[in-house]
């Protein structure tokens, strides 16, 4: 325990890691003190970020340590989100059926999106996940029985048939995806240091040489991308409950450039980047939206100067800060 | 079988590819050569489309407005270039990815500035509406006519631009070897400029000539971006042939079969059945193409030679 | 006793140009086998054709029996043929004995793992600092590989390509870009590792060469014009003719090394 606590103390000496453990602590005490301060509000808007969260941990996972950069992954919200309201719109509002079915969908549409992506790489990559997201974009589009572009009304959400535990609880569902949200980081870490991860890192770094010592490296990012699709999925199912609603827009591509977008904000290939990055993109993005209907203007400029001059995102920025003084 | 409406939507699907190729020869010659991911072409679409619009509505002459739309993108386009791209040229495609995203965001926002949400109308120029016959019971709008002749002229003089004049041969020899053509004195950025304000003025003359049909309106460019970018993946990157031809096939494919897969499933689905997937799957079908032929040549059907 | 490795009738065309033109060689087990020629020869060619990065327009390739021709990189590994790269190809921001634990890994073959880090990990760790000691980077093993000096990169080149436990060493000119101390070390510990594999070694630097070599072939535009023992070749008038002006560079080059060290025996 001694060493932990040491560890955790030397941790906290790089201000990135302050700041990850600032934002994990608004998280886990917004619904004790929001309420209290009459800003209830922000229980929605920090459950919201979480789930972003959690989907810009599964891209962290394939893009910013396997390199691949998969420009449709928001479809996978729209997988894990449209199968527990088709399901709810059904009847079958039971979580022990619709949360498998959700994470077992997108692992197989994963699964087939990864196999044909997968054959190619660099710029390839990214047009044809982008192509193949746009697909079941449209394909939701033109789903008229489930609301076509309106969206679909969840009525009531995942029950899970537990007395004492139902997500209708407000403080219930927000923990709920706080504990995903650590279980998604969790993974992620194991992942990474495993010797699955180092050859997904290996991968990235010397593609080549990973043959050339014998490993196909196919194979393992097939794996990841499953991997990341579910994760992937299950925000997806997450705020399907959360909204009680689904539409084709959580799955355009736009919201796939801002996943990529908050892990590289975050800082790429680190745990907690996705998360930091989530918080902030959001963050900004509610704050600018409050100034002006035309923050746009200020943000894609923004965008654009974080790409050129802070690549390493907000953990890498504080990290050089750091380590200059 | 319909002959009459089949011809109707073949031509529409020609049409359709000829928009397409405007936009994925420009994107095609801008990736190949500069090696720029540059998702920010769908602005200039837009671009074109308000500016030439606003011109066309000033001067009461549509023609004038696609005549002068063409230095106009061209300073656009060379003026974004100069400032926002050139940063660009070093770094790697998930860089260019994520900045070209951020100026579509400021381009569409600027867009809404400058013109308001309700986007822009443009009426069709007196002298090309109507219809006209061609023969065999087949009638065709004039319009779309003239889209596709406008297409096949800018087709031509690409062609003859690429193959045949200097600049075409320095533009080749950027696309195949860029550092050896810089070696042997080719003025790099220079060329980068022109290519990339050619690439501008072909997307604005797509988004121009296809207002009076659609209107002008914020974002347009997006959706065309991206099955522009589903066109030179499966032509071929650098390829401009490529991408004449995977747009055409793209655009009939995508019109004929919105227009008649329902027909197509009614031969082994029940009706109501047909019904409902027909618009479901018409609107995939064009990924899948792309899906199945990348499957077999991921390196699209006319695949960047030389060394890069 | 079969050949360690035996290519025949190797071609291999990009485009207009025949880079492997029916192309025949063998190595025996054991031996150490150079290739020598001079630039544009088709070397880097060769070794991508047999190490599997490039499929042949027509021959076959043999190895230890085994028809390898149709296999894909990855698998001629697992079969015992491992190959190191010219152009120094390692994984730069792992350390270097993260580098070589990869490589024992992929040995192993189980990587299909996902809890156990890999950082706690004896039986990748222990094999892997191992084989840095043995190959003199004992000292380096924290160190980013990126950070190694060049010539330590070469040696975790050669130390990845050993870690898969190959039969066959398929070495890419391993002396590139060396100066005269750091190949002699090179050569040395070339030399110390004869006994454990079969090499085929493509080079350029002719001292090593021919320290080393149990045989010698001599490639000119893809073609083999000599194989034979190193006094042979050295002795060959198409060798010679070939190496015309490679011949009179390196006379040029231990004049110039008198000149730079006036008073040492050249």
């Amino acid at each position: 325990m001694q060493k932990y606590g040491r560890r955790l103390m030397g941790a906290l000496r790089n201000p990135a890691n302050v700041f990850t453990a600032l934002v994990l602590v608004i998280f886990a005490l917004t619904p004790i003190v929001a309420p209290a301060l009459d800003e209830s509000f922000y229980v929605i808007v920090f459950a919201r970020i979480m789930i972003w969260g959690i989907a810009a941990v599964s891209v962290n996972l394939i893009m910013g340590y396997g390199g691949l950069i998969s420009f449709g992954h928001a479809v996978y919200l729209g997988i894990g989100g449209y199968t527990v309201g088709i399901l709810a719109f059904h009847g079958v509002t039971s979580a022990w059926i619709q949360w498998p079915v959700a994470i077992g969908l997108s692992g197989l549409v994963a699964l087939i999106f990864g196999a044909i992506s997968l054959r190619t790489k660099g710029v390839y990559f990214i047009m044809i996940t982008l192509a193949l997201a746009q697909m079941i974009f449209f394909l939701s589009v033109s789903a008229e029985r489930y609301g076509s572009d309106d969206g679909l009304s969840i009525l009531a959400r995942s029950d899970f048939g537990v007395s004492g535990f139902s997500l209708n609880d407000k403080t219930t569902m927000y923990y709920t995806i706080f504990a995903f949200l650590l279980a998604s980081v969790f993974v992620s870490w194991r992942l990474v240091q495993s010797r699955f991860g180092t050859v997904i890192r290996a991968a990235k770094s010397n593609d080549p040489r990973v043959q050339s010592i014998g490993v196909a490296a196919y194979r393992y990012r097939l794996t990841a991308f499953v991997i990341a699709g579910m994760m992937c999925g299950i925000a997806g199912l997450l705020q399907a409950n959360l909204e009680s609603f689904v539409s084709p827009d959580m799955m355009n591509w736009q919201r796939s450039g801002e996943l990529i977008f908050m892990v590289v904000l975050g800082g790429m290939s680190t745990l907690f980047g996705p998360v930091t990055g989530a918080f902030v993109f959001l963050m900004l993005s509610e704050i600018l939206a409050g100034w002006t209907i035309h923050w746009h203007i200020i943000f894609g400029p923004f965008l654009v100067l974080v790409v050129l001059f802070a690549r390493g995102g907000i953990a890498g920025l504080l990290t050089r800060r750091a380590e200059r003084d | 079988m319909d002959y009459v409406l089949l011809t109707e939507q073949f031509l529409n699907g020609f049409q359709l590819g000829i928009i397409l190729f405007l936009m994925a020869a420009g994107l095609t010659l801008v990736f190949g050569i500069m090696d720029l991911v540059n998702l920010a072409h769908g602005s200039m679409f837009m671009i074109g489309a308000f500016v030439g619009g606003t011109i066309a509505l000033l001067t009461g002459s549509f023609v004038v407005g696609v005549i002068l739309m063409v230095p106009a993108m061209l300073v656009i386009g060379v003026v974004v270039e100069m400032t926002a791209l050139r940063t660009l040229y070093p770094r790697d495609h998930l860089d260019q990815v994520l900045a070209t995203f951020g100026l579509i965001l400021f381009f569409n926002e600027a867009t809404r500035l400058i013109w308001g949400p309700e986007g822009l109308v443009v009426p069709l120029p007196a002298f090309l509406d109507g219809i006209v016959s061609l023969g065999f019971g087949i009638t065709y709008p004039v319009y779309r006519i003239f889209i596709i002749v406008i297409g096949l002229l800018v087709a031509f003089g690409l062609y003859l631009l690429v193959g045949k004049t200097r600049i075409g041969m320095l533009i080749r020899a950027g696309a195949s070897n860029r550092t050896m053509a810089g070696v042997l004195g080719v003025n790099i950025p220079k060329l980068f400029s022109i290519v990339f304000g050619l690439g501008a003025v072909l997307a604005g003359l797509a988004g121009l000539i296809i207002t009076p049909i659609t209107q002008a309106a914020i974002g347009m460019g997006e959706d065309v971006l991206i099955l522009a970018f589903v066109v030179i993946v499966i032509g071929g990157i650098g390829s401009i042939r490529g991408a004449f031809v995977a747009s055409i096939v793209t655009g009939v494919i995508d019109t004929l079969g919105r227009s008649f897969l329902d027909v197509v499933l009614l031969l082994f689905l029940p009706a109501n059945a047909a019904e409902s997937a027909g618009p479901a799957v018409s609107s995939m079908l064009i990924y899948i193409l792309m899906a199945a032929i990348l499957f077999f040549r991921p390196q699209g059907l006319f695949p960047p030679k030389g060394a890069r | 006793m079969t050949d360690a490795l035996e290519a025949v009738g190797l071609i291999k065309s990009f485009g207009g140009l025949t880079a492997t033109d029916n192309l025949s060689l063998s190595v025996a087990t054991g031996e150490i086998h150079a290739v020598i020629g001079p630039n544009g020869a088709g070397k880097t060619t060769l070794v991508n054709l047999l190490a599997g990065m490039l499929r042949p327009d027509a021959g076959s390739i043999r190895f230890n029996g085994l028809d390898i021709t149709r296999m894909a990189a990855p698998a001629r590994v697992k079969a015992g043929l491992a190959r190191s790269y010219q152009i120094t190809s390692i994984f730069r921001e792992f350390t270097v004995l993260e580098n070589v634990m990869l490589s024992v890994q992929a040995q192993q073959g189980h990587s299909f793992r996902f809890w156990k880090p890999v950082a706690r990990d004896t039986s990748l760790i222990d094999p892997a600092r191992a084989l840095l000691e043995r190959v003199g980077l004992g000292e380096r093993t924290g160190m980013r590989a990126g950070d190694l000096a060049y010539g330590e990169q070469r040696q975790l080149e050669v130390a990845i390509s050993m870690a898969t436990e190959p039969s066959l060493l398929l070495l890419d000119e391993p002396m590139a870009g060396m100066g005269p101390e750091e190949s002699q070390t090179m050569t040395e510990f070339l030399r110390a590792l004869k006994g454990d594999y079969t090499m085929l070694l493509i080079e350029h630097d002719m001292d090593a060469v021919f320290a080393l070599a149990d045989r010698i072939t001599v490639l000119v535009y893809g073609q083999v014009i000599a194989t034979g023992a190193p006094d042979d070749i050295r002795n060959d008038p198409a060798v010679r003719e070939a190496y015309l002006g490679e011949d009179d560079s390196h006379e040029d080059s231990a004049e110039d090394s008198a000149e730079d060290h006036p008073g040492e025996a050249v």
